[in-house]
Protein backbone atom coordinates (compact mmCIF):
# COMPACT_ATOMS: atom_id res chain seq x y z
CA UNK A 1 0.00 0.00 0.00
CA UNK A 2 2.78 2.45 0.60
CA UNK A 3 4.90 1.46 -2.75
CA UNK A 4 0.94 3.28 -4.38
CA UNK A 5 1.30 6.16 -1.91
CA UNK A 6 4.38 6.53 -3.29
CA UNK A 7 3.73 5.96 -6.84
CA UNK A 8 0.77 7.96 -6.67
CA UNK A 9 2.85 10.76 -5.47
CA UNK A 10 5.70 10.32 -8.12
CA UNK A 11 2.55 10.17 -10.93
CA UNK A 12 1.45 13.70 -9.49
CA UNK A 13 4.24 15.52 -8.34
CA UNK A 14 6.73 14.54 -11.52
CA UNK A 15 5.18 12.86 -14.40
CA UNK A 16 2.34 15.20 -14.20
CA UNK A 17 4.29 18.31 -14.28
CA UNK A 18 6.76 17.33 -16.80
CA UNK A 19 3.73 16.37 -19.07
CA UNK A 20 2.20 19.07 -19.08
CA UNK A 21 5.81 20.97 -19.64
CA UNK A 22 6.00 19.02 -22.43
CA UNK A 23 2.39 19.06 -24.57
CA UNK A 24 2.08 22.91 -22.91
CA UNK A 25 5.63 23.95 -24.90
CA UNK A 26 4.41 21.99 -28.21
CA UNK A 27 1.21 23.81 -28.19
CA UNK A 28 2.87 27.04 -28.10
CA UNK A 29 5.31 26.03 -30.62
CA UNK A 30 2.57 25.09 -33.12
CA UNK A 31 0.71 28.33 -31.88
CA UNK A 32 3.77 30.61 -32.60
CA UNK A 33 4.18 28.81 -36.49
CA UNK A 34 0.97 29.70 -37.87
CA UNK A 35 1.38 33.19 -38.06
CA UNK A 36 4.75 32.74 -39.61
CA UNK A 37 2.81 30.61 -42.59
CA UNK A 38 0.34 33.36 -43.32
CA UNK A 39 2.97 35.86 -43.07
CA UNK A 40 4.50 33.09 -45.89
CA UNK A 41 1.20 32.72 -47.65
CA UNK A 42 0.57 36.25 -47.86
CA UNK A 43 4.24 37.51 -49.58
CA UNK A 44 3.99 34.64 -51.87
CA UNK A 45 0.53 35.89 -52.75
CA UNK A 46 2.38 38.98 -53.33
CA UNK A 47 4.99 37.77 -55.10
CA UNK A 48 3.08 36.01 -57.34
CA UNK A 49 0.82 39.18 -58.14
CA UNK A 50 4.09 40.77 -58.47
CA UNK A 51 5.52 38.78 -61.66
CA UNK A 52 1.95 39.80 -63.13
CA UNK A 53 4.36 41.85 -65.36
CA UNK A 54 6.30 38.86 -66.34
CA UNK A 55 4.02 38.48 -69.24
CA UNK A 56 4.96 41.64 -70.60
CA UNK A 57 8.54 40.51 -71.15
CA UNK A 58 6.94 39.48 -74.28
CA UNK A 59 6.19 42.90 -75.23
CA UNK A 60 9.66 43.73 -74.24
CA UNK A 61 11.46 41.12 -76.43
CA UNK A 62 9.75 42.02 -79.40
CA UNK A 63 10.45 45.75 -78.52
CA UNK A 64 13.72 45.43 -78.35
CA UNK A 65 13.97 42.90 -81.28
CA UNK A 66 12.43 46.04 -83.36
CA UNK A 67 14.89 48.17 -81.65
CA UNK A 68 18.00 46.65 -82.60
CA UNK A 69 16.43 46.22 -85.66
CA UNK A 70 15.97 49.83 -86.28
CA UNK A 71 19.39 50.77 -84.47
CA UNK A 72 20.87 48.03 -86.89
CA UNK A 73 19.08 50.00 -90.13
CA UNK A 74 20.31 53.09 -88.95
CA UNK A 75 24.02 52.14 -88.15
CA UNK A 76 23.90 50.71 -91.90
CA UNK A 77 22.95 54.20 -93.17
CA UNK A 78 25.96 55.64 -90.91
CA UNK A 79 28.34 53.39 -92.18
CA UNK A 80 27.08 54.60 -95.98
CA UNK A 81 27.13 58.21 -94.81
CA UNK A 82 30.32 58.46 -92.75
CA UNK A 83 33.91 57.95 -94.00
CA UNK A 84 35.73 55.49 -91.97
CA UNK A 85 38.47 56.92 -89.59
CA UNK A 86 42.14 56.48 -91.23
CA UNK B 1 -13.32 -8.05 -6.67
CA UNK B 2 -15.72 -5.20 -6.08
CA UNK B 3 -14.94 -1.96 -6.85
CA UNK B 4 -15.41 -0.97 -3.32
CA UNK B 5 -12.34 -2.99 -1.95
CA UNK B 6 -9.83 -0.75 -4.26
CA UNK B 7 -7.58 0.71 -1.52
CA UNK B 8 -7.75 4.83 -1.67
CA UNK B 9 -4.32 4.76 -3.12
CA UNK B 10 -5.83 2.59 -5.92
CA UNK B 11 -9.05 5.44 -6.46
CA UNK B 12 -5.93 8.00 -6.30
CA UNK B 13 -4.10 6.62 -9.22
CA UNK B 14 -6.68 6.55 -11.17
CA UNK B 15 -7.61 10.22 -10.71
CA UNK B 16 -4.35 11.20 -11.83
CA UNK B 17 -4.39 8.91 -14.85
CA UNK B 18 -7.41 10.51 -15.93
CA UNK B 19 -6.34 14.07 -15.00
CA UNK B 20 -3.44 13.00 -17.17
CA UNK B 21 -5.55 11.27 -20.60
CA UNK B 22 -7.73 14.80 -19.89
CA UNK B 23 -4.43 17.00 -19.97
CA UNK B 24 -3.35 14.98 -23.18
CA UNK B 25 -6.64 15.08 -25.16
CA UNK B 26 -6.79 18.80 -24.63
CA UNK B 27 -3.03 19.70 -25.69
CA UNK B 28 -3.67 17.36 -28.52
CA UNK B 29 -6.35 18.58 -29.66
CA UNK B 30 -5.18 22.15 -29.43
CA UNK B 31 -2.11 21.08 -31.51
CA UNK B 32 -4.09 19.19 -34.03
CA UNK B 33 -6.41 22.58 -34.58
CA UNK B 34 -2.88 24.22 -35.12
CA UNK B 35 -1.43 21.98 -37.29
CA UNK B 36 -4.65 21.68 -39.28
CA UNK B 37 -4.12 26.12 -39.58
CA UNK B 38 -0.74 25.10 -40.55
CA UNK B 39 -1.38 23.10 -43.53
CA UNK B 40 -4.31 25.45 -44.22
CA UNK B 41 -1.60 28.37 -44.60
CA UNK B 42 1.41 25.65 -46.24
CA UNK B 43 -1.54 24.71 -48.67
CA UNK B 44 -2.45 28.31 -50.05
CA UNK B 45 2.12 28.65 -49.57
CA UNK B 46 1.87 25.92 -51.99
CA UNK B 47 -0.32 27.59 -54.61
CA UNK B 48 1.31 31.09 -54.87
CA UNK B 49 4.68 29.50 -54.94
CA UNK B 50 3.36 27.26 -57.76
CA UNK B 51 2.08 30.25 -59.58
CA UNK B 52 5.25 31.70 -59.41
CA UNK B 53 7.10 29.04 -60.44
CA UNK B 54 4.51 28.91 -63.57
CA UNK B 55 5.12 32.59 -64.20
CA UNK B 56 8.60 32.56 -63.81
CA UNK B 57 8.88 29.93 -65.74
CA UNK B 58 9.97 31.55 -69.34
CA UNK B 59 11.46 34.84 -68.08
CA UNK B 60 14.93 33.33 -68.43
CA UNK B 61 14.64 32.49 -71.68
CA UNK B 62 13.04 35.75 -72.65
CA UNK B 63 15.46 37.77 -71.15
CA UNK B 64 18.83 35.61 -72.31
CA UNK B 65 17.22 36.23 -75.83
CA UNK B 66 16.66 39.78 -75.12
CA UNK B 67 20.40 40.15 -73.91
CA UNK B 68 21.11 38.57 -77.15
CA UNK B 69 19.61 41.16 -78.99
CA UNK B 70 21.09 43.84 -77.13
CA UNK B 71 24.73 42.23 -77.35
CA UNK B 72 24.00 42.46 -81.23
CA UNK B 73 23.00 46.03 -81.19
CA UNK B 74 26.11 46.67 -78.82
CA UNK B 75 28.81 44.73 -81.09
CA UNK B 76 27.26 46.25 -83.81
CA UNK B 77 27.66 50.04 -82.37
CA UNK B 78 30.95 49.36 -81.09
CA UNK B 79 32.02 48.00 -84.22
CA UNK B 80 30.64 50.84 -86.21
CA UNK B 81 31.92 53.20 -83.47
CA UNK B 82 35.24 52.29 -83.86
CA UNK B 83 34.97 51.88 -87.65
CA UNK B 84 33.74 55.30 -88.25
CA UNK B 85 35.97 57.38 -85.77
CA UNK B 86 39.04 55.18 -85.32
CA UNK B 87 39.79 53.35 -81.83
CA UNK B 88 41.60 56.52 -80.06
CA UNK B 89 38.62 58.53 -80.68
CA UNK B 90 36.14 56.17 -80.24
CA UNK B 91 37.53 55.19 -76.78
CA UNK B 92 38.34 59.30 -76.14
CA UNK B 93 34.28 59.71 -77.27
CA UNK B 94 32.90 56.88 -75.03
CA UNK B 95 34.84 58.08 -72.13
CA UNK B 96 33.91 61.78 -72.41
CA UNK B 97 30.12 60.31 -72.19
CA UNK B 98 30.94 57.99 -69.37
CA UNK B 99 34.09 58.83 -67.52
CA UNK B 100 35.91 55.96 -66.36
CA UNK B 101 34.10 53.86 -69.34
CA UNK B 102 37.65 53.87 -71.23
CA UNK B 103 39.26 51.77 -68.19
CA UNK B 104 36.74 48.89 -69.45
CA UNK B 105 37.29 48.99 -73.24
CA UNK B 106 35.15 47.86 -75.62
CA UNK B 107 34.03 44.40 -75.38
CA UNK B 108 34.74 42.98 -78.87
CA UNK B 109 37.89 45.03 -78.91
CA UNK B 110 40.39 44.13 -75.93
CA UNK B 111 43.14 46.12 -77.22
CA UNK B 112 41.03 48.91 -76.29
CA UNK B 113 41.42 48.65 -72.68
CA UNK B 114 45.09 50.10 -73.39
CA UNK B 115 44.20 52.73 -75.30
CA UNK B 116 45.19 56.20 -73.52
CA UNK B 117 41.99 58.32 -73.91
CA UNK B 118 42.20 61.33 -75.12
CA UNK B 119 40.06 64.10 -73.02
CA UNK B 120 37.49 64.77 -75.89
CA UNK B 121 35.06 66.21 -73.34
CA UNK B 122 37.24 68.92 -71.89
CA UNK B 123 37.55 70.06 -75.57
CA UNK B 124 34.32 69.44 -77.32
CA UNK B 125 30.41 69.51 -75.82
CA UNK B 126 28.82 65.91 -75.44
CA UNK B 127 28.45 64.68 -78.71
CA UNK B 128 29.95 67.43 -80.42
CA UNK B 129 32.80 65.31 -82.08
CA UNK B 130 29.77 63.37 -83.74
CA UNK B 131 27.38 66.29 -85.18
CA UNK B 132 30.66 67.52 -86.36
CA UNK B 133 31.50 64.58 -88.23
CA UNK B 134 27.94 63.83 -89.65
CA UNK B 135 27.98 67.65 -90.70
CA UNK B 136 30.81 67.60 -92.91
CA UNK B 137 28.99 65.40 -94.96
CA UNK B 138 25.21 66.13 -94.07
CA UNK B 139 23.06 65.31 -96.97
CA UNK B 140 21.28 68.31 -96.64
CA UNK B 141 24.08 69.92 -98.83
CA UNK B 142 22.59 67.98 -101.93
CA UNK B 143 20.48 70.41 -102.21
CA UNK B 144 23.22 73.01 -103.22
CA UNK B 145 22.21 74.81 -106.60
CA UNK B 146 26.13 74.01 -107.71
CA UNK B 147 25.85 70.33 -107.52
CA UNK B 148 26.63 67.93 -104.25
CA UNK B 149 29.53 70.26 -103.12
CA UNK B 150 29.95 68.11 -100.15
CA UNK B 151 28.26 64.32 -100.59
CA UNK B 152 30.58 62.76 -102.55
CA UNK B 153 30.30 58.57 -101.50
CA UNK B 154 33.14 58.04 -103.85
CA UNK B 155 34.94 60.31 -102.17
CA UNK B 156 33.88 61.48 -98.91
CA UNK B 157 36.34 62.47 -96.97
CA UNK B 158 38.66 64.20 -100.11
CA UNK B 159 35.12 66.60 -100.35
CA UNK B 160 35.23 67.45 -96.92
CA UNK B 161 39.01 68.01 -96.15
CA UNK B 162 38.90 70.34 -99.24
CA UNK B 163 35.99 72.16 -97.64
CA UNK B 164 37.77 72.46 -94.25
CA UNK B 165 41.11 71.84 -93.92
CA UNK B 166 42.46 73.93 -97.35
CA UNK B 167 39.56 76.57 -97.17
CA UNK B 168 42.48 79.60 -97.92
CA UNK B 169 44.61 78.57 -100.12
CA UNK B 170 44.12 76.54 -103.13
CA UNK B 171 40.79 74.95 -103.65
CA UNK B 172 38.11 74.96 -104.16
CA UNK B 173 38.76 76.91 -107.17
CA UNK B 174 35.88 78.77 -106.81
CA UNK B 175 36.46 81.11 -103.72
CA UNK B 176 37.75 84.48 -104.59
CA UNK B 177 41.71 84.49 -104.58
CA UNK B 178 43.14 87.39 -101.97
CA UNK B 179 43.47 90.55 -104.27
CA UNK B 180 47.40 90.95 -105.26
CA UNK B 181 49.13 94.15 -104.81
CA UNK B 182 52.15 95.91 -105.99
CA UNK B 183 53.50 97.90 -108.71
CA UNK B 184 52.35 94.42 -111.18
CA UNK B 185 49.15 94.19 -110.07
CA UNK B 186 46.14 93.63 -112.35
CA UNK B 187 44.27 96.00 -110.94
CA UNK B 188 45.76 99.24 -110.14
CA UNK B 189 44.41 101.74 -107.22
CA UNK B 190 44.65 105.70 -107.68
CA UNK B 191 47.17 106.47 -104.91
CA UNK B 192 46.37 108.81 -102.46
CA UNK B 193 48.04 112.40 -101.54
CA UNK B 194 48.14 112.13 -98.50
CA UNK B 195 49.94 109.19 -98.33
CA UNK B 196 53.58 109.73 -96.87
CA UNK B 197 52.98 113.40 -96.39
CA UNK B 198 52.93 114.95 -93.02
CA UNK B 199 49.96 114.69 -91.07
CA UNK B 200 47.59 117.76 -91.14
CA UNK B 201 47.60 119.61 -88.21
CA UNK B 202 44.26 120.42 -86.44
CA UNK B 203 43.42 124.23 -85.95
CA UNK B 204 44.59 125.64 -82.08
CA UNK B 205 41.83 125.24 -79.18
CA UNK B 206 40.83 128.59 -77.51
CA UNK B 207 41.10 128.52 -73.89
Amino acid sequence: MTLLWIGDAILLLVVVPIALYLLNGTLVAARNIVPSVRAIAVTAAAGSKDLDAAALLLTTQDQVSQTVAGVAGYGGSLDVILDDAE
Amino acid sequence: MPLYAIPAAGIVLIAIVLVIVLALVYYLVSIILQLQKITAGLDEVIGNVTEIVEKSGPVNEIVNAINKDLDAGVDMLEALLVKKAGMIDAVGLVDGLYPGAAAAGFRNFPESTTVEAPRISEVYTRGTLTLARLGREAPVAMANPAGPAIRNAAAASHSAWVLYDDVRHTSPAELPRSPVIGTDAPVQYEQRDDIGQPRKRLPARNP
